[in-house]
């Protein structure tokens, strides 16, 4: 891995230049290295991060992708990652004008990176010095506790996709220091009222009390008041302890278990909990991108194009472009990309932003030619697109601006498939053009992790009580057993996942419609079984 | 670990309806069932794979066997602790025009977490995007229903065609690793045969400076190397070859010698039932199966191994090569006897059980429209004293019940099996539910002494 060449880290200057002219905000650091494709293949189990810790299921990925690699060839174009500064992969052999574009595709992605609120968690740390960090602290737990350390790696692994990323996100900016301490919180608004069953005049006293005490004494008071109050109620201290164990996360499934399994609280399984959140950090830190793919990959698109093709160093080579922008953003007859469809959405929002269309008035407006007519010249295209770029993830972005007019200018339909039994092929047709169904058939196809978490009234030193939320598809049946071996292992006791389950009806092998049922997975000594609750059904 | 959902139907279906059942596989196989798909979604393209490259960097893949086999190492240990193995070997296949793909053998590992699993779904029919012209209700595309020949990629019968080059260089490797890591037994030979090798004489040995016949390649090989090791030849510079002095010792040549010629010790015949009820599980799991019997083989006798392959339906009909042999779509209905009677009129009729090991390995998925076995009985009886070991491995399919299958009744009541247990081996195991360790289980099952 070497850094690019004088020559082509100057192309990459003045392209950041231009970007920022245009409106993009980015870092002025970016590192840029020339990879082979060996290179690319090792790194891609590990995401792209040279740093990230070593595990052995990498290394049978590595070979994995070195056996695929034989087959078929293939040459990586580029490749960003989302650190500080922002590291980018190149090939060798592009020429300048190629390179121009890609450029403005990797500073368009680094913009995105930077300023996209999604992932406001990554903006802090440079995260490939973190994640070298971790790697050593991985390694010294290997050297001591062998592969006992790859198994706590896989286990947490296997649940690192249910971290509440969302939850996350929005506890980020929430004024937490504005609320009173837990403990006032848990003694006014749930111990007064339901342990002790003080009436409301009763409690204004008390916070009267608390309230003056604060003016007068400061801060300290709270610690005056709360000793009395244990002196006077000696069962406030275990009420307030269950308390906060109840409003502990239980979305994070990976910090629970790291934070109340009995198995980790022993002190020789300490070092345990330091690989989870490693582990949990690298997850969370990953989770902005899996989230963003279409917004992302539009933007990098729309930019790309917009800022190449104003570039007066490309002079000659517009056809060479145009191939292969067009190889890279068109629309599939058949199938979905990204690309084209983030680029399209971009471009429409830009479109409808500048004629005043992202407005109520509009929106209001039923007649087709009014609609097409309509246009107040806000000039606020830009504005718009920016903003999209800030707030927006993939579901957002998609649920919100694809709508018919969109539908219907890119003639973009959802494409269906039959068997056709005397021809002895599977057709694809058109199944609809409306935008309801195309925009089901977009956010369907969204990464979209399955909803589980604590049950806490049920989950005891000896159990793990796990409930999945169901949203209308099943929990892949065949990995639940091995999840559920491994958090046994990190429970240190059993765990029940109660889930639900999809039963297709058949009346003569055609699918007349579908059951539900709530089944129950239970993991004991290491077997897993499966019953159906009573209650189920 | 016990799988809940096995036991869910214990009375197992009629002979009549699992015959009913296998027309109508065959029947539905006709008009077409839906192949793997590979349209391109949301998440497949990325930035570093939109473009076609530049140039092709093959990385060597034999430097980092060993690597591999550390990992099957570290893989086994996790046996120790009471966890499941990772690593399954896997194989790519990459389709070709004119009937030559390759094959490569891949460890793979799956990672398990909680998905959300998209086969079933309330919208009963997958859907993706598409962009253009037509109307709603129009026809915009088609795709043969029936994979082509050698399509995709996975584990399965059906798929693939190679060089015979391509799949023994890769199934050596593939054996090794199997009677090493996979504890495989080692094979013992019958002790009655004859010397394995004979002497013929040939132009191999090769002698510097003088000898019979001039080796140009390796000549000009050791002119350059002579040249290198004297300076004249710069790497980053083109040199006239005019300019190049040339050594004594510099001509290779061959010369006549004694050559030691390793016989073929061992002939394989794969039976493999392709009738319609084999559709799915079973003639995946037992085509790879027989991949790694074949590896495994392979790497037992050095490459010295024959191999014959029989298909059968109601009839048997021998196939060339191991990759007609794997992707047969299936065919009929079930006769077993015929597929033995072919390969005992094989043996008879080339004298094989002279010179040679013989092993057969069959497999099926327990069906056969021959109630009594009889037939099947006699023919197995004969074969036992020409043969080393027959394995029968039934892969059954999840709809046919969790009783005994016809082929397993027959045997059983046959007596064979308990009268000649080291000749004749008998494994059967529910083929939706196998996996990789439960194949290997059963080849060990199969070819063990114990």
């Amino acid at each position: 891995m070497n850094l690019i060449d004088q020559h082509t880290k100057k192309i990459m200057e003045e392209c950041k230049v231009r970007a920022r002219a245009a409106g993009l905000t980015f870092d002025k650091e970016t590192l840029e290295y020339i990879v082979t494709n060996k290179d690319m293949l090792e790194l891609s189990p590990k995401v792209m991060i040279p740093t990230l810790y070593d595990y052995w299921l990498y290394d049978v990925e590595v070979l994995k992708e070195f056996g695929k690699y034989k087959l078929y060839p293939s040459n990586p174009y580029e490749t960003v990652i989302n650190s500080r500064p922002a590291i980018s992969f190149y090939n060798d052999n592009n020429p300048d004008w190629m390179n121009i574009m890609i450029f403005y595709h990797v500073i368009a992605h680094i913009d995105f990176f930077q300023n996209n609120t999604l992932f406001e968690q990554t903006w802090n740390d440079d995260f490939v010095g973190v994640a070298l960090a971790d790697k050593r602290l991985i390694e010294e737990y290997r050297k001591k506790y062998g592969r006992w350390a790859d198994y706590v790696i896989e286990f947490s692994r296997s649940i690192d996709n249910i971290t509440g990323y969302f939850k996350s996100l929005s506890g980020l900016n929430y004024p937490g220091h504005l609320d009173p301490e837990e403990k006032v919180n848990y003694y006014f608004n749930t111990f007064l009222p339901d342990v002790l069953k003080k009436h409301d005049s009763e409690i204004t006293k008390e916070l009267d009390r608390y309230n003056t005490l604060i003016e007068t004494s400061g801060k300290e008071a709270i610690e005056i008041f709360f000793r009395e109050v244990r002196i006077k109620h000696p069962e406030f201290q275990a009420g307030f302890e269950k308390y906060e164990y109840d409003e502990s996360p239980y979305h994070d499934v990976l910090l629970f278990i790291r934070d109340h399994s009995p198995f980790l609280k022993k002190e020789e399984n300490g070092w345990m909990k330091s690989i989870i959140t490693i582990i949990h950090n690298s997850a969370q830190y990953f989770a902005p991108q899996i989230r963003s793919k279409i917004a992302n990959e539009g933007w990098a698109s729309y930019w790309h194009d917009k800022l190449f093709i104003s570039d007066n160093r490309i002079q000659g080579h517009e056809s060479d472009y145009a191939r292969l922008n067009a190889g890279v953003t068109s629309l599939s007859r058949v199938g979905l990309n990204p690309y084209a469809i983030g680029l399209r959405l971009y471009q429409y929002i830009e479109d409808m932003a500048n004629k005043g269309k992202l407005s109520y008035n509009f929106q209001k407006i039923r007649s087709i030619e009014q609609r097409d007519a309509f246009n107040q010249h806000t000039g606020k295209g830009q504005d718009a697109i920016f903003e999209v770029r800030q707030k927006f993830s993939d579901f957002m972005f998609v649920n919100t601006f694809v709508d018919q007019d969109f539908v219907d200018k890119h003639s973009l339909f959802v494409v269906g498939k039959h068997l056709d039994e005397k021809k002895g092929v599977i057709e694809y047709y058109i199944k609809s053009k409306k935008a309801a169904d195309y925009k089901k058939m977009l956010i369907d196809s969204l990464y979209h992790p399955p909803h589980i978490v604590i049950n806490k009234e049920l989950t005891t030193e000896k159990r793990l009580y796990l409930v999945h939320n169901f949203e209308g598809k099943q929990v892949y049946p065949a990995y639940i057993p091995d999840v559920l071996v491994g958090l046994e292992y990190l429970w240190g006791g059993e765990v029940k996942l109660e889930t639900t389950e999809i039963i297709p009806e058949k009346e003569n092998e055609e699918i007349v419609g579908y059951n539900y049922r709530t089944v129950m997975y239970s993991c004991k000594n290491k077997k897993v079984s499966k019953t159906i609750p009573k209650n189920g059904q | 670990m016990e799988s809940p959902e096995k036991n869910k139907n214990s009375s197992p279906p009629s002979h009549e309806e699992i015959m009913r059942r296998e027309l109508e596989i065959i029947a539905g196989i006709r008009q077409g069932y839906l192949p793997p798909e590979n349209l391109p979604g949301i998440y497949t393209k990325s930035d570093w794979n939109v473009l076609p490259g530049y140039f092709n960097l093959v990385p060597d893949y034999k430097t980092l066997l060993k690597s591999l086999e550390d990992l099957l190492d570290y893989d086994k240990k996790r046996e120790e602790d009471g966890f499941p193995r990772r690593i399954r070997l896997g194989k790519l296949i990459k389709p070709s025009r004119n009937d030559k793909s390759k094959v490569v053998v891949v460890p793979t590992s799956t990672e398990p977490k909680f998905y959300h699993d998209d086969s079933i779904t309330e919208d009963n029919e997958e859907t993706t995007g598409g962009s253009g012209e037509g109307e709603e209700g129009e026809v915009i595309g088609q795709q043969q229903a029936q994979p082509q020949k050698g399509e995709g990629e996975g584990q399965g019968a059906g798929q693939g065609e190679g060089t015979d080059h391509d799949v023994s260089s890769e199934a050596f490797d593939l054996g090794k690793i199997l009677t090493e890591k996979f504890s495989l037994p080692n094979l013992q030979n019958k002790g009655k045969k004859r010397a394995f090798s004979k002497y013929t004489y040939d132009l191999t040995d090769i002698n510097r400076g003088f000898g019979q016949l001039l080796d140009k390649k390796a000549t000009l090989k050791r002119i350059i190397e002579t040249n290198i090791l004297l300076g004249r030849i710069d790497k980053d510079k083109p040199f006239d070859p005019e300019n190049l002095l040339i050594g004594p010792k510099d001509h290779v040549y061959r010369i006549l010698s004694k050559e030691k010629d390793f016989e073929t010790q061992a002939v394989v015949f794969f039976i493999r039932d392709y009738s319609g009820s084999m559709q799915g599980a079973p003639a995946e799991t037992i085509s790879t199966q027989h991949l790694f019997i074949y590896s495994w083989l392979m790497y037992q006798y050095q490459n010295n191994v024959q191999t014959r392959f029989i298909l059968h339906d109601t009839g048997a009909k021998e196939v060339p090569d191991f990759y007609t042999y794997f992707q047969s779509q299936v065919a009929g209905g079930t006769r077993v006897a015929p597929a033995f009677q072919m390969a005992l009129d094989i043996i008879l009729k080339e004298n094989l059980h002279k010179d040679f090991n013989i092993y057969i390995f069959y497999g099926t998925d327990g069906d056969d429209w021959d109630n009594d076995g009889k037939e099947l009985k006699e023919v197995i009886t004969t074969l036992l004293s020409l043969t080393n070991r027959i394995g029968i491995t039934v892969a059954k399919n999840s709809w046919g019940g969790t009783g005994q299958t016809i082929v397993e009744k027959n045997m059983t009541d046959s007596g064979i099996l308990l009268k000649y247990p080291k000749l004749i081996r008998l494994d059967s195991f529910d083929a939706s539910g196998s996996n990789e360790d439960r194949i290997i289980e059963g080849i060990k099952k199969l070819v063990s002494d114990t």
